[in-house]
């Protein structure tokens, strides 16, 4: 699709208002900036769900596996890098033992991330060469199947907490608002994402992972190495969830290994709707579909009195079943519509 | 770990105990899992709330039982609730999958699976239930092992439940139907059978048996608004195991998945035998798919 | 003249059922060999055995003097052999253009070539091989809405862009317009002379491959029947009696 991912100034002008948007949206509204973080991790949540499972058409239910890697990874280096991980864990995170100052907090953040980074890339290789084999919904379950084991591993090892969970090191007062840190982090990873992604898709790997979704077993025949674009794929994926879970994790600053790091019924399942919503297959439509999401989740939160994650839910079989394409998809199907009665009436 | 492996070789009526136990839970198993396979065969739906059934039937035959009703009765209850619940989301929501994107169906279903969860948790609590039969054990080798006898009236129900499914699919008039629309639905709906009434009375059906095997767990074993999903994987491991409508093989599968997880539960401990469960699915795809490729073929 | 594909007797059974039974097939560099026979004499599956899809039974398939009849797909067409279905096989969603720029060069170029754009000679055989077949006009439309005969003549201009070594052809005239076949055949026909592309057909229109071919090899119920110059085949008295126990 390189054309369609063309640079016109209108188009830079959007991207220019969307970044500067991006920029003053803390600053203008502080009481929503968890929410805005949040939804900017959405955000690569989304683009990366749908590299995989919208241009390439291997639909995982299992993301959630690097989003948890990336979270344990990330707060083990934080720690790690100080103290005692084992003794941290068996103090519940807290005390007056575990003091994290500025120096010590910051670097933390700087060799975790990308730490969190390096291991899902590992991951992602080596079982890459093992699920990517696999296609349709054994692909679609046996992910699901990674997801979950890895959360119940996770809640059987008590050096990171067990059951119990994992405290993120305290941010030190001296500085400041790290909300605020996490925001810009997330901006970044966020614009890095989208922007990596778009370049991807404007190459002829872009092309590459469409034609393994419409018919991979020709793309093989025509002498594609379709094993190597599937890897890489997924292992380009996974590094930016893992980046993504390492920043969830210091902004819900607990780490519950089956509710918040390997949720795969709710964070896995969130990333695959929001996809849909917007649109699979776009680069367009994991954003939007992800701020949609996102007001529609706070508004089940606020109004839904406890019964959010019924409505949430339904609202994953109704989209699944009524609105597969999305509104980015809806509209492009109306565009081409316009121009074809355009074209008859000429 | 080495430890409890110790243990087992040192006492081996407690392997013998662990087997029996396996092979008792493995008949649950073999049940939902018959339903998956039924569906799978039949509409080309993947139904993730096959668990989600399950564990509501538990739920409904616990229901009765807090009311005083036997669970004897409250299986045929939770039979047929289940059966009319299959049949109305057979019409709001399956009925449009059908013949669909299988991601559209896996999707779809792990929505409802969401949606009954949350329900289940929100209605009967987050804890694990259970329903009393007061039915005592029986004990062997001077009490070193014990069977609990409600176990084997489970296992004997539920081999019971899935011959007499069998027979209903090879001799019935209903029965029939199904299997012809599974192997051709266009040349069934020329016969003039209905197809999606068909469908309908399949997927009906598989939540009536889900609900079925729900009750008969809810009476030996713990139901928890939570433990679908474990279930569904289980089913769905059973039916890639022994293939789609192969009642001996899915039979086999499953009670070697009763045992194998019983003894990795012992030797792992309790916390990882649901990793176990999840593991081993990701092993027997992977594995399945390997000899697959031998053949120039993969896993779809 | 060197023989490019060697077949030694491909045997391959489905069940009981006899698909190919021990044929032995020689295609000389630079040559034009045409494959006929009756519906289900098992001349797709031959092609599939060529190109891996299936594994064969016993025999032997050199290509370049190499055994590659226990290769996989992707490794038999990287080394040089591309195919065309019977029912075309393209990249549905995506456009015409897109179909041909993935295509051009993919077999041969390094994996790290695929992060960038296509180059400006990938351009030009594209617009050269889509105004060919004629769907210059068509470039921007989903390969999907296309009709069944313009899907057949993208998917065979991608083999073209391809360029293989040897192109194996899987009815490429049926579905056609009439009035393409003539240009087709002469576009074959240079593409071997210019570029040294050797071509094995599958074909039903007789005059097609009787004008086409160097050699003609004749299958019927999974045996190799008759093979010659096409004149020769044309008068043999088993393929008539072939083509008319079938009909």
């Amino acid at each position: 699709m390189p054309d369609t991912l063309a640079l016109t100034p209108t188009r830079l002008i959007l991207i220019a208002a969307f970044l500067l948007c991006g920029v003053v949206a803390p600053l203008l509204a502080p009481a929503y900036q968890t929410q805005l973080t949040e939804l900017l991790l959405f955000i690569v949540f989304a683009l990366a769900w749908d590299l995989v499972g919208g241009q390439m058409g291997y639909n995982s239910f299992g993301n959630v596996l690097f989003v948890g890697v990336g979270m344990y990874v990330c707060v083990i280096v934080q720690v790690g890098l100080f103290y005692n991980v084992g003794l941290y864990t068996e103090a519940r995170g807290g005390g007056t033992e575990f003091i994290f100052d500025e120096a010590q907090f910051l670097t933390g953040l700087a060799v975790g991330i990308p730490a969190a980074m390096l291991a899902c890339i590992l991951l992602a290789w080596a079982l890459g060469s093992l699920v990517l084999t696999m296609r349709g919904h054994y692909f679609a379950i046996c992910t699901l199947g990674l997801g979950i084991a890895a959360g119940q591993i996770a809640a059987g090892i008590p050096w990171i907490g067990a059951g119990s969970g994992m405290l993120t090191p305290n941010p030190p007062d001296a500085l400041g608002d790290v909300g605020l840190l996490l925001y810009y982090l997330s901006l970044g990873l966020a614009v890095v994402c989208a922007l990596t992604f778009a370049w991807l898709l404007s190459t002829r790997f872009g092309l590459a992972l469409n034609a393994i979704r419409d018919d991979e077993d020709k793309a093989e025949a025509m002498g594609l190495n379709t094993h190597a674009v599937k890897v890489t794929a997924w292992v380009v994926a996974a590094a930016f969830l893992g980046m993504a879970g390492a920043l969830y994790g210091n902004l819900v600053r607990f780490i519950d290994p089956l509710q918040t790091a390997f949720a795969g019924a709710t964070i896995g399942v969130w990333m695959i709707l929001m996809a849909l919503l917007g649109g699979r297959g776009t680069l367009l439509g994991p954003i939007v579909g992800a701020i949609i999401f996102q007001i529609t989740k706070e508004l089940f939160w606020t109004y839904m009195l406890g019964w959010q994650r019924v409505a949430l839910g339904i609202l994953i079989v109704v989209v699944a079943v009524f609105f597969p394409y999305g509104i980015v998809g809806f509209f492009r199907e109306r565009s081409k519509q316009k121009s074809r009665i355009a074209e008859e009436r000429t | 770990m080495i430890a409890n492996l110790q243990i087992l070789l040192d006492a081996p009526a407690l392997s013998l105990q662990l087997l029996i136990d396996g092979i008792l839970i493995g008949a649950v198993f073999a049940l939902a899992a018959y339903g998956l396979a039924l569906v799978w065969g039949v509409t080309n739906v993947i139904n993730v709330a096959q668990g989600e059934f399950v564990m509501l039937g538990g739920f409904i035959t616990v229901l009765c039982a807090d009311y005083g009703l036997s669970p004897l009765i409250g299986m045929p209850i939770a039979a047929a609730s289940l059966y009319v619940l299959g049949w109305v989301l057979f019409q709001l929501v399956i009925v449009h999958l059908v013949g669909r994107d299988m991601f559209n169906s896996v999707l779809a279903t792990f929505g409802i699976a969401i949606v009954l969860q949350q329900l289940m948790a929100h209605v009967f609590g987050g804890a694990d239930r259970i329903v009393e039969s007061g039915l005592g054990s029986w004990f062997f080798l001077d009490g070193l092992i014990g069977i609990a006898k409600v176990k084997v009236l489970v296992f004997v129900a539920c081999i019971a439940l899935g011959i007499a499914l069998a027979i209903f699919l090879a001799r019935s008039r209903q029965g029939q139907a199904i299997r012809a629309t599974a192997q051709e639905p266009r040349a069934a709906s020329v016969l003039g059978i209905e197809t999606r009434r068909v469908y309908a009375l399949t997927f009906a059906l598989n939540a009536a048996i889900c609900g079925a095997a729900g009750a008969l767990a809810a009476m030996a074993y713990t139901i928890h608004a939570y433990g679908g999903l474990a279930y569904t994987i289980r089913s769905f491991m059973i039916v890639v195991m022994a293939g789609i409508g192969n009642l001996a093989g899915i039979i086999w599968a499953a009670l070697s998945l009763g045992v194998a997880e019983n003894f990795a539960g012992f030797i792992l401990g309790v916390q990882y035998q649901i990793a176990f469960v999840f593991g081993l699915l990701v092993v027997v795809l992977v594995l399945r798919n390997w000899r697959l490729k031998r053949k120039r073929l993969y896993l779809r | 003249m060197t023989s490019l594909l060697e077949l030694t007797d491909v045997t391959k059974t489905y069940g009981g059922v006899v698909a190919n039974d021990a044929i032995s097939l020689n295609v000389q560099q630079g040559s034009i060999v045409g494959l006929i026979g009756p519906n289900g004499s098992g001349k797709t599956t031959l092609f599939n055995a060529i190109t891996g899809t299936i594994p064969i039974d016993s025999g032997s398939i050199r290509f370049k003097g190499q055994e590659i009849s226990h290769c996989l797909t992707g490794d038999i067409a990287r080394s040089g052999i591309i195919r065309t279905f019977q029912q075309p096989r393209i990249y549905k969603a995506m456009s015409a253009r897109d179909n041909m720029l993935l295509s051009a060069s993919v077999r041969t170029e390094p994996f790290a070539h695929l992060f960038g754009r296509s180059n400006r000679e990938a351009h030009d055989r594209m617009g050269e091989l889509l105004d060919f077949v004629g769907l210059a006009d068509k470039q921007d439309e989903l390969a999907g809405d296309l009709s069944f005969g313009q899907q057949k003549l993208l998917e065979l201009a991608m083999a073209l862009i391809n360029d293989p070594e040897m192109l194996l052809l899987d009815e490429p005239t049926a579905g056609i317009n009439p009035g393409l076949v003539g240009g087709l055949i002469d576009r074959l026909k240079t593409a071997n002379k210019m570029r040294g592309l050797t071509l094995l057909v599958i074909e039903h229109n007789m005059p097609v491959i009787m004008d086409l071919a160097e050699h003609i090899y004749c299958l019927a119920h999974g045996r190799l029947l008759a093979h010659g110059a096409p004149d020769n085949v044309r008068q043999d008295a088993r393929v008539l009696d072939a083509y008319l126990g079938a009909a």
